[in-house]
């Protein structure tokens, strides 16, 4: 994965995209729907054979590996270029003076496709609150941004099909508005750090952000293929790697007695205490889910598990203790915690 | 002599922002004075949301990401 920058001189021009994006999309499709033969072909070409355990777990691990990078690429492309649309001064604008209600539903659904990285999460805080932006809406918007992400999404949909993304979609984005909701009636503004108060009644100027034509927005797309698959590709590797030995070796239904369906309630909630301090990112862990319920773990557990490594870690607890109090931080955790229970709980009855 | 700091609160993103600056200006031979805004209040005070973001000579120019290196030579 080469990411050194292109010189400027070469920078392809508008009908080049155009063109290379053609001739991509052909290739993608063609490569993907020949998964499977080519999963066969690479056992076959080992001397393995199917249902033998490494048979199985090579199979698996040369079917997933190309199917999620290619997903993920297209999607990730995708996504690059849709939030060139939506920078977070045009989301705050758009979010400043809204209603709470409204305010929360617009402020998820925003999560989703407004870029930014997770080192900016509290100037963006600030950002909104000094915009007008009510603290439950803001809440909402920092919610479902790191939980309803594109990668999670992407990964969901290929291993499981699109009615559980669509069900993860749902449950998230209902997480986040309602969570955002609660904080918001709970009226816990004092809760905020000094320092932040004292800008918040202050007015803090304005950048508007920049204009973009549709060759820099195509290029956009395809720097965030470079960060983002870039960055990810490794945890899939090993997630699928992991994945692909539990799928092999670990026998049936081992995982029922923990994590299955008739496990004890407590199984639900020692999973989402489980995945708080595990600090890792939808793409390593999402091969893993898919192995585990493969050995009979129910998905509702499984997906709370990876909920809370998402949307509850520890380093972004900490970072937000930068500009809230610990009472704020302590109701956001309980709150969020609770949500994803809820989706738990709901996806083990549901499926 | 121009007056460059970068908004961030020291994330990969923002190191690599002030590396393509230093290239830029070195192979440009621009003289610059660049300097690391990390204190998350002095951020706040410039308006900026999303880091890394730029500043020269006390105006905004860029916010959210490493910016391309077209962009930079542009400011120098």
């Amino acid at each position: 994965m080469g990411s050194a920058d292109l010189p400027e001189k070469s920078r392809p021009s508008l009908r080049v995209w155009l063109l290379g994006l053609a001739v991509a999309t052909l290739l993608w499709f063609a490569v993907y729907s020949h998964l499977t033969e080519f999963a066969d072909a690479v056992i076959a070409a080992l001397g393995l054979a199917h249902g033998t355990p490494l048979g199985e777990a090579v199979h698996f691990f040369f079917y997933d590996t190309p199917k999620v990078l290619l997903l993920l690429t297209g999607i990730v492309f995708l996504m690059g270029i849709i939030q060139t649309f939506f920078s977070p001064e045009r989301t705050r604008a758009l979010l400043s003076g809204k209603r709470v209600g409204v305010g929360n539903v617009l402020a998820a659904l925003l999560g989703i496709v407004t870029p930014f990285c997770s080192c900016s999460a509290v100037p963006l805080f600030i950002g909104f609150l000094s915009a007008g932006v009510p603290l439950g809406v803001t809440f909402s918007f920092l919610i479902s941004a790191p939980m309803v992400n594109e990668v999670a999404l992407v990964l969901l949909f290929g291993m499981f099909g699109w009615q559980v993304a669509a069900l993860y979609l749902g449950l998230g984005l209902a997480v986040a508005i309602i969570a955002g909701l609660v904080i918001g009636h709970l009226k816990m503004e004092r809760h905020l750090e000094d320092w932040v108060q004292g800008i918040l009644a202050g007015s803090a100027p304005e950048f508007a952000g920049e204009r973009l034509d549709w060759r820099e927005r195509f290029t956009a797309g395809g720097r965030h293929v470079r960060e983002i698959v870039g960055k990810v590709w490794p945890y899939i590797l090993v997630g699928i790697a992991l994945g692909a030995a539990i799928h092999g070796y670990v026998p049936e239904d081992f995982m029922a007695s923990f994590m299955g369906k008739d496990a004890p309630w407590w199984s639900l909630p020692a999973a989402v205490a489980l995945g708080v301090p595990m600090y890792t990112n939808a793409a390593g862990v999402i091969p893993i889910v898919e192995a585990l319920i493969g050995k009979g773990a129910a998905l509702g557990t499984v997906l709370a598990f990876m909920m809370s490594v998402i949307a509850l870690s520890l380093p972004e607890m900490i970072i937000l203790r930068k500009v809230l109090r610990l009472p704020l931080i302590a109701t956001f955790v309980g709150i969020v915690a609770a949500g994803i229970l809820l989706v738990g709980y709901v996806f083990n009855l549901v499926l | 002599m121009k007056d460059i700091k970068v908004l961030g609160t020291g994330c990969a993103n923002c190191k690599n922002t002030v590396r393509l600056i230093e290239e830029v200006a070195a192979e440009k031979g621009v003289s610059i004075s660049l300097s690391k805004v990390e204190d998350l209040p002095e951020i706040m005070r410039y308006g900026v949301m999303s880091t890394p973001g730029v500043v020269v000579d006390g105006k905004v120019v860029h916010a959210g990401g490493v910016p391309e290196r077209s962009k930079v030579a542009g400011w120098l």
